[in-house]
């Protein structure tokens, strides 16, 4: 009995002035992949935090801000686990996260259950996340995977001259989303999709598939990223590589510029479409891309910001610029933290970036070419850009539902381009 | 094999046939009722080629680790780490010395080094007690990729094969025939052709090394009675010494093939420990030919799903493992123990 007391009134004196604290801090749990296909790029969304963290003094709304890491797998039921675990654990009051499209649905799923906490997307890009029942507390500042394909389809058709494509792309969410934008845009331009490949995540003999690709068509899309890409790629070149490629979003990312080897170099000449130019002249842009470059020594970060590092720092952005607004007061559920969030639109390194009513982000998409650098590496040119794409691409919300989510078979591409 | 088709004739006849089916839609040119069924030809060529050089590149994983488990009764579980670390060292000898044949020595070696430290050091001080083995080598096979992760950091490396084996190459089978008449032979990477030949080679040979050499006898010996042939005087540690050394440096060349028409980075030493175990669990655990069919049956399942299936590719592997386990727990070529 004795110990008991002492043992409760020890726990109390640890628990109050841990309780006393908390309202000078604000923790924010950031929930990414470190693990997988992605890993590289996770660690790069965990560097640009702590960058967006350092540039505001380490404070938002006059409190010190404290991060916890959640890593994840990519896979949806260790994303849950782990958010599970910061709100209940370690006590976050906002989730940065997560990276990848499934683990995205899964969280808005989860952010359903915490009505009182706010979970702002790292870099996850499925289309569903916010465009079907979409949760009151999550918020996307980032264009979704549907809308980084947007731009690319008109390119090729009316600069290349490319009308006529086989695609492969990765058989999961973020696969048949970006493929959408692309698709889309693709067939309202008048292009025309022969032949249409899914690869399982994760794939890392393409043999077959780079055989099955048809011979008579202008260029192939590639919707993979990562180490499949980086397989596909060497695979593709040790067959003969014959045909031009198009990229998907993250087909041409840092993750795949920067591997060792030569592989990558099959890329050279291939346009993709996706939230960042390298090369991007605009100020902030270069701003954000010198504190890049100062914020970490050269041999731990990439030359510049990946698309997943920009994701989370433009979420970690967003949260201290709301919480700057409100003055720090998470109070009410942080009902207040939401109508900040939510109002004005946001600069960003990559320009304003708006929300509509599904909490979704409209913005400027930029369409790239891969090109030697001159020192034996690749790099990322910026040849175009789309601006002010919004969540159903330009079409009204009625005809974005009609055509029906992505699929391996939406869009169907001849309909389209009898509708455009 | 006589043994074999006295006991089974139905089975015999089965394989027989479908064996010979096999090879017969691989000669013999499709008519167009067939390509209206099965997709064209040479995608179907490329599925199969494919498949049995994915399966050359388990067989070489699988022989070292099956060989070390029907030796020494260690299921190692720190294989996919020896197969990462020749991958990693391989990158780094041919990048620097422009030579891509030269890596398979020096990696040979190296990691063969680092398998006789983990036998003369670690096992050894455990022997015979077999889950604590496994144990450890669960453990130091984190450590390992931990070490790796530090070293080569968690971007991929792709080893650039040389030019002689860059691109594809022509084989003598025919992929379709033009609507002019004119015959068109299959294309096939080169690189790919190449380490399929090793892995026959490598096979072929230590099928011979074990079938007819003095160590080979000492190493079937082995398996089939450890103490015994202590008891008759063998100094059955150098023998434990040169199987294990021999395991890690065959996983540390597959490591560098690997790296070759695939890629290397943190992850693929536990997909490729998982590919390894269940090429060994449907073969037979501690049978070389076993490793042999089951890393053949396992490419193939992985290569003609990911064409013809692709939504249920990643399925087959697994059915595959739980129908043998269900009918054959031994394996389709192993030995009840």
């Amino acid at each position: 009995m004795k110990k008991a007391l002492i043992a409760s009134v020890s726990m109390a004196a640890l628990l109050v002035p841990a309780g006393a604290m908390a309202q000078d801090t604000v923790k924010f749990g950031i929930l990414v992949a470190l693990e997988g296909a992605f890993a590289e790029g996770g660690a790069d969304g965990v560097r640009n935090v702590e960058l967006a963290i350092e540039q505001a003094g380490g404070m938002a709304g006059g409190k010190t801000i404290e991060y916890v890491v959640a890593p994840t797998d990519t896979t949806p039921d260790t994303t849950v686990r782990q958010a599970r675990k910061l709100i209940e654990q370690d006590g976050v009051d906002i989730i940065l996260g997560p990276l990848s499209g499934s683990e995205g649905i899964a969280m808005r799923d989860y952010a359903k259950t915490i009505p009182e906490k706010t979970v702002i997307n790292g870099i996850s890009g499925a289309l569903e996340t916010t465009w079907v029942d979409p949760a009151e507390n999550f918020f996307r500042f980032n264009l979704d995977g549907a809308q980084w394909g947007a731009g690319l389809g008109s390119y090729v058709v009316e600069e290349k001259g490319w009308t006529k494509v086989a695609t492969v792309a990765a058989d999961y969410s973020f696969g048949y989303t970006n493929f959408l934008g692309f698709a889309v845009d693709f067939c309202r331009s008048g292009g025309e999709i022969v032949e249409r490949f899914w690869v399982p995540l994760g794939s890392s003999d393409f043999g077959g598939v780079i055989a099955a690709l048809p011979d008579d068509v202008d260029a192939i899309y590639l919707g993979v990223g990562g180490t499949d890409a980086i397989n596909f790629l060497n695979q593709y070149s040790q067959a003969g590589a014959e045909t031009n490629l198009i990229g998907g979003t993250i087909m041409a990312d840092q993750t795949v510029l920067t591997s060792r080897g030569r592989a990558k170099e099959a890329l050279i000449g291939t346009p993709t479409s996706g939230a960042l130019a390298e090369d991007n002249p605009d100020p902030a842009w270069q701003e954000y891309v010198k504190a890049y470059q100062d914020a970490f020594p050269e041999d731990e970060r990439f030359p510049s910001p990946s698309l997943f590092g920009v994701g989370y720092y433009v979420a970690a952005l967003a949260a201290i610029d709301a919480l700057n607004e409100i003055d720090g007061d998470l109070s009410d559920g942080q009902e207040k933290f939401r109508a900040a969030l939510a109002d004005d639109p946001l600069d960003t390194p990559l320009g304003p970036v708006s929300l509509n009513e599904n909490r979704q982000a409209s913005g400027t998409v930029f369409i790239n070419e891969v090109q030697e650098d001159g020192a034996g590496g690749l790099k990322n040119v910026m040849v175009g850009k789309a601006e002010n794409v919004n969540q159903t691409l330009g079409m009204s919300m009625e005809d974005f539902r009609a055509m029906g989510l992505p699929s391996r078979d939406t869009p169907d591409c001849a309909a389209l381009a009898d509708a455009g | 094999m006589q043994g074999f088709i006295r006991r089974n004739p139905i089975w015999s006849l089965l394989i027989a046939l479908v064996v010979a089916v096999l090879l017969w839609l691989i000669f013999a040119p499709w008519t167009d009722e067939m390509e209206e069924l099965l997709g064209r030809k040479r995608i179907f060529l490329n599925a199969i080629f494919g498949g049995i050089t994915l399966g050359a590149l388990y067989f070489l994983v699988a022989s070292g680790f099956t060989l070390i488990f029907g030796l020494m009764r260690n299921v190692n579980l720190a294989h996919g780490s020896l197969y990462l670390l020749g991958g990693y060292i391989g990158f780094e000898v041919s990048e620097r010395t422009g030579s891509w044949f030269l890596a398979f020595p020096v990696v040979f070696v190296v990691v063969a080094i680092v398998g006789i430290i983990l036998q003369n050091q670690v096992f050894r001080r455990m022997e015979g007690e077999e889950l604590r083995q496994t144990m450890v080598t669960i453990g130091l096979s984190v450590v390992i990729a931990d070490l790796m992760l530090w070293t080569w950091g968690g971007q991929s490396y792709t080893i650039y094969a040389p030019d002689m084996l860059f691109g594809p190459m022509t084989l003598p089978i025919i992929s379709g025939v033009r609507s002019s008449g004119e015959i068109i032979y299959l294309k096939y990477p080169a690189v790919r052709m190449a380490i399929l030949f090793a892995a026959i080679v490598i096979g072929v040979a230590m099928w011979v090394v074990l079938n007819k050499t003095r160590l080979g006898m000492l190493v079937r010996a082995g398996v089939d009675d450890r103490e015994m042939l202590a008891a008759s005087g063998v100094r059955i540690q150098y023998v434990f010494l040169a199987v294990f050394a021999f395991g890690a440096g065959l996983a540390g060349m597959a490591g560098i093939v690997g790296g070759t028409f695939q890629s290397l980075s943190p992850g693929e030493d536990t997909r490729f420990l998982l590919a390894s175990l269940v090429v060994v669990i449907v073969g037979g655990m501690g049978s070389i030919p076993g490793a042999a069919l089951g890393a053949l049956i396992i490419g193939l399942s992985e290569q003609l799903g990911l064409v013809y299936a692709p939504t249920y590719s990643v399925v087959f592997t697994f059915l595959i493992m739980a129908v043998v386990l269900a009918f054959r727990p031994q394996g389709l070529l192993g030995e009840r123990q």
